[in-house]
């Protein structure tokens, strides 16, 4: 603009005895106010319900990997008392055979005192099982390169001894896998429910500033603005706020994670914590488990952004 | 550079609030549209901005049918306007400074090749010393002031002025007209709605006069 009092003005001396921070960088949209801090710590507590339930899963997942680890790599003959057989007989019979398969790293015949140890749960300590038929057990260490043919060495054991059995836990296994599965994919379901909330919540608190922006958005348009402005505007935004909001969901669930297995490792001598650890080992997830809650929380940022994103153009396009 | 050929606007099934207008704006012209209040001056500077679309006749800006113009073109023409509004329409979180410089951010201008000239501008209309403030702690003339900078600041071909003088003192007025002329002087074409009768006797220019929903012009 040439204006009558500063058009002989030299260019380099224009900037000089100017303001350093004229530009407060403010956002031309104007969406941290109170709608917005509501919707960060809407977005801050569902990221942290989704990074929970994230959490649970992989340490469903890792737990899973260990008892099939641990289970699948042993095999167990029992060998029950018969009245007309030496049981002593056939289990040293039984170790032999299993010792013959090549697959076999190692095979440990639990002595009597230890088999009866293992009943004292269910029928107290200070009983004489000596005239119990409690069955012996025979553990067998399998390599883990090499799969044993469990068929033809099952057949060979009944020949064998009639009243020795081949348990390879298959069916514990099955079980567990099971179950660990069902916890995984309840943990994705509720994360993919809690995303898709976060979307919901987004798109409503988009349409809520683009109405309460209304007149900002009318003058962005007279200045020039396309709607590809405006909506980047929207969508940066927003999508601070969903990083804001991931961040405090985030950090919220790994404190919390860290807190229960602090916990957990300080009651580990109950047997209510034994049998936990049992199922679940340490209350640990993990470098994965921390991952999945970091990635949680950038979805919900990215969801965040991008919902707003198609909302505003939606929005703008039904103005036009 | 404007033309409207039989426009007619109605307002959903209501009465036609502007009938059969007719008029041009040339390049480089200067013209005055005035009328009594609720004549539908400020209505027909909306249609001319292109915020409202006539229920007939033809608008013809820069060239084009607006009827047909693609959104791109549409965001084109606008960057090739610029526009007072009667009630400033200032964004109220930004400040002078911020509001000023609006139409060259969305061009996705650097700040630093645009702030002197920013400034230099705000202090040409006495604003040099308000450039932090924010629009709600200003008086109706600094935000009318604001509101002619920011309309001037992108160097428009076409300036619509909607009361531009009504917040101001006279002296000041007469100096904002100054500065219009000279933007004509200097190939923008300038339109401004008034009803202020002193304004328009300091520079005699041909007057769209707008009564009754009809636009005669008197040259």
């Amino acid at each position: 603009m040439s204006t009558p009092e500063t058009s002989d003005r030299e260019p380099g001396r224009k900037e000089r005895g100017l303001p350093a921070n004229l530009r407060r960088d403010q956002p031309l949209v104007p969406v941290d106010n109170v709608a917005g801090r509501a919707l960060m710590a809407v977005i801050a507590i569902l990221t942290f319900l989704a990074s929970l339930s994230a959490g649970a899963a992989v340490l469903a997942a890792r737990a899973s990997d260990q008892w099939r680890g641990a289970i699948s790599n042993e095999m167990t003959i029992q060998v029950r008392p018969d009245s007309h057989r030496k049981i002593d007989d056939d289990v040293a019979r039984a170790v032999m055979l299993a010792s013959g398969l090549k697959e076999v790293e190692s095979v440990r015949a639990v002595p009597k005192a230890e088999s009866d140890k293992l009943l004292e749960p269910w029928l107290g300590t200070g009983l004489d099982l000596v005239e119990l038929p409690v069955p012996r057990l025979i553990v067998l260490k399998l390599r883990t390169d090499a799969p044993p043919d469990l068929a033809g060495f099952g057949t060979t054991l009944r020949r064998e001894i009639p009243t020795a059995t081949l348990d390879d836990h298959r069916l514990w296994v099955r079980r567990l896998s099971a179950m660990a599965g069902t916890i995984i994919a309840t943990g994705f379901a509720i994360v993919l429910l809690v995303l898709t909330a976060a979307a919901l919540a987004v798109a409503f608190a988009t349409r809520g500033a683009m109405a309460g922006s209304r007149d900002s958005v009318e003058v962005l348009h007279f200045v020039g603005a396309n709607d590809d402005f405006i909506a980047r505007e929207f969508q940066s935004r927003f999508i601070r706020l969903g990083l804001r909001g991931g961040l405090f969901g985030g950090l919220a669930a790994i404190a919390t994670i860290g807190v229960l297995g602090f916990l957990a490792s300080r009651w580990s001598a109950t047997p209510e914590a034994e049998q936990l650890q049992a199922l679940f080992g340490a209350f640990e997830i993990g470098w994965t488990g921390y991952g999945a809650v970091i990635l949680v929380a950038l979805v919900v940022a990215v969801i965040a952004g991008l919902v707003s994103r198609f909302t505003v153009r939606r929005h703008l396009r039904m103005l036009a | 550079m404007v033309r409207f050929e039989n426009v007619g606007l109605r307002y959903g099934m209501g009465p036609e609030v502007l009938k059969d207008i007719n008029f041009s704006i040339e390049p480089r012209s200067f013209q005055y549209l005035t009328g009594p209040s609720g004549a539908g001056k400020t209505t027909l500077m909306r249609l001319i901005l292109m915020a409202l679309k006539p229920t007939r006749g033809l608008v013809n800006l820069f060239g084009q049918d607006v009827s047909r113009l693609e959104p791109d073109t549409l965001t084109a023409f606008r960057r090739r306007m610029g526009v007072v509004f009667q009630d400033f329409r200032l964004l109220d979180h930004l400040t002078v400074y911020e509001n000023v410089a609006l139409p060259l951010r969305v061009l996705g201008k650097e700040e630093t090749s645009y702030r002197a000239e920013v400034v230099e501008l705000l202090r040409w209309v006495g604003l040099g010393e308000r450039m932090h403030a924010v629009p709600p702690v200003l008086s109706g003339g600094e935000k009318q002031r604001a509101a002619i900078a920011r309309a001037l600041i992108s160097r428009p071909e076409l300036l619509l002025a909607d009361e531009p003088t009504g917040n101001v003192d006279p002296g000041l007025g007469r100096r904002l007209l100054r500065l219009f002329m000279e933007l004509q002087s200097l190939g923008t074409a300038v339109l401004i709605a008034t009803h202020d009768l002193n304004l328009m006797e300091i520079y005699d220019a041909p007057r769209l006069v707008l009564a009754d929903g009809h636009l005669h012009v008197d040259a």
